[in-house]
């Protein structure tokens, strides 16, 4: 049993099955890498995890516990486990950059606010944000904002951060300061899902690469096995198009 | 004191509620239409007029706007009379009507034609077209379409508005209403009929008007 | 008639007069005031109401749903006949000013639960996945998060509303509220100039309503530029 197991997963989003029977195992410490076409279903797999879609077939186990979607406590409890950043950071707008941090583990986790305000602090420094601590996601750039989304993540302590496509609505020149983000937490060991069409990005922090297309996972394997040497017909047309530029 | 509903006897009263209606929808339409011409040479002097009578229909606007529709009855239907001019009950409220809804249509136009941009004149002049071929293909479109909703809108407020009709006498939707409650005095049930009717035709209206402003202008718009 | 008209101004606008016409302006306030502050409060609820989740939920979103549609759909002078005929009819001994007062509570409640679910919506569905997500209650999404944003969207809509209701209660002084229409209504029996009488009110609610209007507009200006 692995730490955390999806099995035969399917969702739909209205009346479109996005999801048609995903089985993906994570261990803990474990960086796995989601990629494929628009509309494979990646980032739907990512919001069925928090619940924020509901699944209909299926399960996912963490720790070898059932999360059951459709119960209300079970699914709290799930969700205290990961944290999601969204490709569109999602920032509390009427807060400033140290607010949204701290918020959630002051008013969901109970937390003592003095001393997640001093983690906040360590976190936003760590992500580059040490000065910015005032300042309101308006006064802040795209990678600055992703940043601080990252950082709210981690606040929350979760067991598994989930990234989705954190660097696809940033200018090219806020990317690298984002990966740069997730690199370090790569290297301190945290157990991650990626969303990402940064390739070489992904080939360098995962240790395992998933393939999606239409729902279903294609191709599942090493970095370097499916992005340099995919086997499927499917993944061999997708790499060929987008490793041409 | 404990009341019983008793809606049989008021049930053969609804085709009289219904002729009311059919009156209050009249009332609604002329006032509608007044207030449109109203609106259209108000809207025009605000936008192009001199001071002093862009002045004058400010004063219009904002005193109609201000003060109840009801009052402005009052005073047309007493006041008038002193001045020899002797109205109806309906006559004094399609005159208090038209004149609120001239100054709130004053507004809603001229909003409307302020919103044509400069862009598209602009693009229609190095189309190459003519004045006439402007106003016709560009600005006429682009305004029916910018005022067609806050215009619907109105249209349901003065549907609403006609029920006030019943305290001058007149035989519109309410005013049966008063009638039917002095004659059986199955009051609860009377009005909640006449609420139902008025719930009925603004919903019935609605409906219309945003299936012809998808047909005509391509506006999405909502009832509900 | 100008000349009776000059000579009447005097005897119109006496002491009594004038403490009777601001009474009854003041009486209009009063009501327009409490009814909407109480109608906005419980609006304010029903909005709230409709965005619980749940099944057993569903028989009170549909009573809501129906209740704000058919207030907003009925004229003010029927809501108020069927208040006071439903007091009337099950023996509440309550007085017209609370029974129009009654009147103006529901119909702002209404409009209100309209305004607030616009201003809900108007905060984008990646405001509130955030909190969903990171379990914030309910009240804790809407407190923390949401309501510092819809507020803006939910302010210069309710207040216009609230400015157009004074002119609404006109129609209270048909069952007897000695508000400032039925007062005018009393000067015309009482024999007054009706161009006086009904002036007079005229120009009282204009005082209240213009100021009102204007402050309006300047506070829609302000927030939209904060919004940026």
């Amino acid at each position: 049993m692995s730490y955390l197991n999806i099995e035969n997963l399917h969702a739909a989003y209205g009346d479109n099955l996005v999801l048609q029977g995903i089985d993906i195992a994570l261990e803990k410490g474990e960086i796995v890498s989601l990629i494929g076409p628009s509309g494979s279903g990646k980032s739907t797999l990512l919001r069925a995890l928090v619940g924020l879609t509901k699944p209909h077939i299926g399960t996912v186990r963490l720790e070898g516990r059932v999360i059951d979607y459709s119960n209300k406590r079970s699914l709290r409890e799930a969700r205290d486990h990961f944290a999601i950043v969204f490709q569109q950071y999602n920032l509390f707008q009427n807060m400033s950059a140290l607010k949204n941090v701290t918020i959630a583990p002051v008013k969901v986790k109970k937390r003592e606010p003095a001393e997640v305000e001093q983690e906040a602090k360590t976190l936003l420094a760590k992500v580059g944000l040490g000065d910015k601590l005032h300042s309101y996601p308006d006064e802040l750039s795209g990678g600055q904002q992703q940043r601080v989304a990252i950082a709210r993540a981690l606040a929350f302590r979760p067991n598994i951060l989930l990234l989705d496509e954190v660097t696809s609505a940033l200018d090219p020149e806020l990317v690298k300061e984002v990966l740069d983000t997730v690199r370090m937490l790569a290297l301190e060991g945290m157990t991650m899902l990626i969303v990402s069409h940064e390739m070489a990005f992904v080939r360098e922090v995962s240790s395992k690469t998933v393939f999606m297309d239409e729902g279903k996972v294609v191709e599942i394997g090493a970095p370097r096995d499916v992005l340099d040497h995919p086997k499927t017909p499917r993944a061999k047309e997708f790499m060929a198009k987008i490793l041409r530029h | 004191m404990n009341y019983t509903i008793h809606f049989n006897l008021v049930w053969k009263y609804v085709p009289d509620l219904l002729q009311g209606a059919v009156l209050s929808f009249q009332i609604a339409l002329l006032a509608f239409l007044g207030g449109m011409i109203i609106g259209l040479v108000g809207a025009s002097i605000k936008i192009f007029g001199g001071r002093v009578s862009r002045g004058i229909v400010q004063a219009y606007v904002s005193f109609f706007m201000n003060t109840p529709q009801l009052v402005q009855i009052y005073f047309f239907f007493f006041a008038l009379p002193q001045a020899g001019l002797l109205l109806s009950p309906y006559q004094a409220v399609l005159v208090g009507m038209t004149l609120n809804a001239g100054a709130y249509l004053t507004e809603i136009q001229r909003a409307g034609f302020l919103s044509v941009h400069k862009a598209e004149l602009e693009a229609a002049d190095t189309l190459g077209m003519s004045l006439t071929q402007t106003i016709w293909y560009v600005i006429f479109p682009h305004i029916c379409k910018v005022l067609f909703p806050p215009l619907s809108n109105h249209y349901i407020i003065m549907t609403l508005g006609t029920s006030m009709a019943a305290i001058f006498g007149v035989e519109e939707l309410t005013g049966r209403a008063f009638n039917i409650n002095a004659v059986t005095f199955r009051s609860i049930e009377v009005f909640i009929l006449t609420a139902g009717i008025y719930v009925g035709i603004t919903i019935l209206a609605s409906l219309i008007l945003m299936f012809s402003g998808r047909w005509l202008f391509r506006i999405k718009g909502k009832v509900f | 008639m100008a000349g009776s008209l000059w000579e009447e101004i005097p005897r119109f606008f006496t002491y009594y007069n004038w403490v009777f016409l601001l009474e009854a302006a003041g009486r209009t306030l009063l009501l327009t005031g409490v009814g909407c502050l109480v109608g906005f409060a419980l609006g304010f609820y029903l909005a709230v109401a409709r965005l619980y989740h749940g099944r057993i939920f569903l028989p009170f979103k549909v009573i809501i749903v129906l209740y704000v549609e058919i207030f907003r759909r009925v004229p003010f002078l029927v809501t108020l006949m069927l208040v006071f005929f439903f007091c009337q009819g099950f023996g509440l001994e309550v007085s017209v000013f609370t029974v129009a007062l009654a009147t103006v509570c529901l119909i702002a409640a209404s409009y209100t639960a309209e305004i607030v679910r616009a201003g809900f919506e108007a905060v984008h569905h990646t405001q509130w996945e955030a909190t969903e997500v990171m379990n914030f209650t309910l009240g804790q999404k809407l407190r923390l998060v949401v309501i510092p944003q819809a507020w803006k969207v939910i302010l210069p809509p309710a207040f216009s509303f609230f400015i157009a209701f004074i002119k609404d209660t006109a129609l209270a002084s048909q069952i007897g509220v000695v508000e400032l229409t039925y007062v005018g209504k009393v000067f015309n029996n009482k024999g007054f100039s009706p161009v006086l009488a009904f002036g007079a009110i005229l120009v009282l609610y204009y005082l209240m309503s213009y100021p009102l209007a204007r402050f309006g507009a300047w506070m829609e200006k302000r927030l939209v530029v904060s919004k940026h």
